[in-house]
């Protein structure tokens, strides 16, 4: 094995995708968003559930591969207590990371355990998996404006 | 039936040797790169030096305008144009004048279903009658299409009104052939299905396709993609009406394809694309519309590439397709058994033994068919993952994605036994049966 691929498949991804978190959907979502990534068929359908003007959890469900259902347990750990605006500003910082080739590392102090996703930028192949979930949450944003 | 059917009768080909295959390769400049090992041959093929160098001399020594222009060189550029066009007939079993050029095979079965759409909204006089598709009449197609032979139907089917039906396969994605005489009956205008799955591997029954078709006066469409670059056909004696064949998956460039069509029925098929090259009489308000296959080929054509194209249907000849296919059903079968095998692997399409060209879809448990390919990836190995172009036969098998090993005329033993070590070693990384 390469060190590139063990550094895409970082042993956090790799448990996340067994044992992902906040996986399932749940009643009373504010806004929900179903996402497919037409190449390969993964889908991540997100919720959004507020409390007051705050985000009090992220559930979500889909099929796919580690790397877009790892990303999608690392959004959800990470959204909690989050305003819109300040999520919003997480999925950008991801977006940009990812956009990156390889060129910026995530932001630990923003991103959390996202940061094991870095090495996801340099496969361009691979960035539409991290990024389903993200984009999934954007667009639910998008519905609570 | 076997895999090599239509192979000529009485000759039991061999397959290649080692060395045979070696020499191959050494005319495809691409595997030049020994830490390639690809697999992904059912998606695109690599090149042979004949077709990339019948390329550029065309485009360096002939290039000119063809069916149009009276000087040399516009007489020499069509001559080579309709060259090519004589010996991918020749190489497919068909007339000169039922080969006409498209963009790919998509174009192929495109064309097709809009000129029927056409003839159903009145075009083509009475020749066309036989094609004009009413409420009530159905269109047959079946549930292992690659979309490019479903989505043209699902809307021919919408512009018509005709109803889209499906033969269904079982759970290891054979088409289940007593469906099929059911499914296929008085109301059945148009029968299109794959001669290979592009998914599977398994070769449909033509004849039996055919024969259900023709009881009931059903056009006959063949997507012949999976089996010209693999298999010896004829399709004269495969008894379809039309057929569709891709230029890049037979070892020829990309930006052509190749729609046959007996004599009669693409005379009598009204146009679809329309324009320059394909008329002979051109007024204001009408224009008349020259016998096939010029009336499919509006526009400029892909010249150079029908010469690649022509190489590329040369050198397999050289080779020979009967050769060809048992060298493939060979590596086939040393996919599938190995495959098989693995614990924790799912092979899908037909078992073990059962015939196949060199190709086979696979799912391993709990993980997703992304993975699996980033992981052969890294160590060079170059295969497909995905629903690969057919959504409805993965749905129906139960998966959302496959992995997929498609050999060509250029693979080695070697490459399918690497291939297997590394479907093996990505079982053990990702951990399910650490």
């Amino acid at each position: 094995m390469s060190a590139g691929l063990g550094n895409l498949y970082q042993e956090v991804i790799l448990d996340l995708a067994r044992r992902p978190h906040a996986k399932g959907l749940e009643d009373g979502a504010a806004a929900s968003s179903h996402q497919v990534n037409p190449t390969c068929g993964d889908e991540v359908t997100l919720q959004l559930h507020m409390h007051g003007e705050r985000i009090d959890r992220i559930r979500w469900d889909g099929d796919g591969c580690a790397i877009s259902q790892s990303s999608a347990s690392i959004l959800a750990d990470l959204a909690p207590g989050l305003t819109r605006e300040e999520l919003q500003v997480r999925i950008d910082a991801f977006r940009t990371a990812m956009r990156s080739k390889g060129r910026i590392e995530p932001d630990e102090d923003l991103l959390g355990d996202a940061v094991v996703l870095g090495g996801v930028s340099k496969y361009t192949a691979r960035v539409k998996c991290a990024m389903l979930a993200w984009v999934a949450a954007e667009a639910a944003l998008l519905q609570l404006v | 039936m076997t895999v090599a059917e239509g192979a000529r009768p009485g000759v039991a080909a061999q397959t290649l040797s080692d060395d045979e295959v070696r020499s191959i390769r050494a005319d495809f400049p691409m595997l030049a790169d020994d830490h390639l090992v690809y697999l992904d041959s059912g998606a695109t093929s690599q090149k042979p030096r004949a077709v990339l160098d019948a390329e550029r001399h065309f485009l360096e020594r002939e290039n000119a305008a063809v069916h149009r222009g009276a000087h040399t060189l516009a007489a020499e550029a069509t001559e080579r144009f309709e060259d090519a066009r004589a010996t991918i007939a020749a190489f497919i079993g068909a007339g000169e004048d039922e080969v006409t050029w498209t963009g790919n095979a998509t174009g192929a079965l495109n064309t097709v279903a809009y000129a029927v759409g056409n003839a159903s909204a009145g075009r083509g006089g009475a020749a066309a009658d036989r094609f004009r598709l009413r409420e009530g009449d159905e269109i047959v197609v079946t549930e292992l299409e690659h979309h490019a032979n479903l989505i043209p139907w699902q809307e021919l089917a919408a512009r018509t009104g005709a109803t889209l039906r499906f033969i269904p396969v079982d759970d290891r994605g054979a088409l289940r052939m007593e469906e099929a005489e059911r499914v296929i009956g008085p109301a059945t205008r148009i029968l299109a299905f794959s001669h290979v799955s592009n998914v599977l591997g398994a070769v449909t029954p033509v004849d039996e396709l055919v024969a259900l078709a023709r009881r009931v006066g059903a056009l006959t469409v063949l997507d012949a993609c999976q089996s010209v670059p693999h298999l010896p056909v004829d399709v004269r004696a495969l008894g379809v009406d039309l057929a569709a064949v891709s230029g890049h998956k037979m070892l020829g460039p990309t930006g052509i394809g190749v729609l046959y069509g007996r004599r009669e029925l693409l005379n009598a098929l009204p146009p679809f694309l329309t324009g320059g090259s394909m008329i002979t009489t051109v007024t204001m308000e009408r224009a008349e519309y020259l016998p096939a296959p010029q009336r499919f080929e509006a526009g400029t054509q892909p010249v150079a590439q029908a010469v690649g194209l022509a190489a590329a249907a040369r050198y397999l000849d050289a080779i020979g397709m009967p050769r060809v296919a048992a060298h493939e059903a060979e590596l086939g079968a040393r996919l599938a058994e190995g495959i098989d095998a693995i614990e924790g692997v799912r092979l899908l399409g037909p078992a073990v033994g059962e015939p196949r060209i060199g190709l086979a879809s696979f799912v391993v448990d709990d993980v997703h068919a992304h993975d699996v390919g980033q992981f052969l990836d890294d160590r060079g190995i170059a295969i497909r993952v995905g629903h690969h172009c057919a959504q409805p036969l993965h749905r129906r098998l139960g998966v959302t994605a496959s992995t997929r090993a498609s050999a060509a005329v250029y693979t080695t033993r070697e490459e399918i036994d690497v291939l297997l070590e590394g479907v093996r070693d990505a079982v053990r990384f990702f951990g399910v049966r650490a």
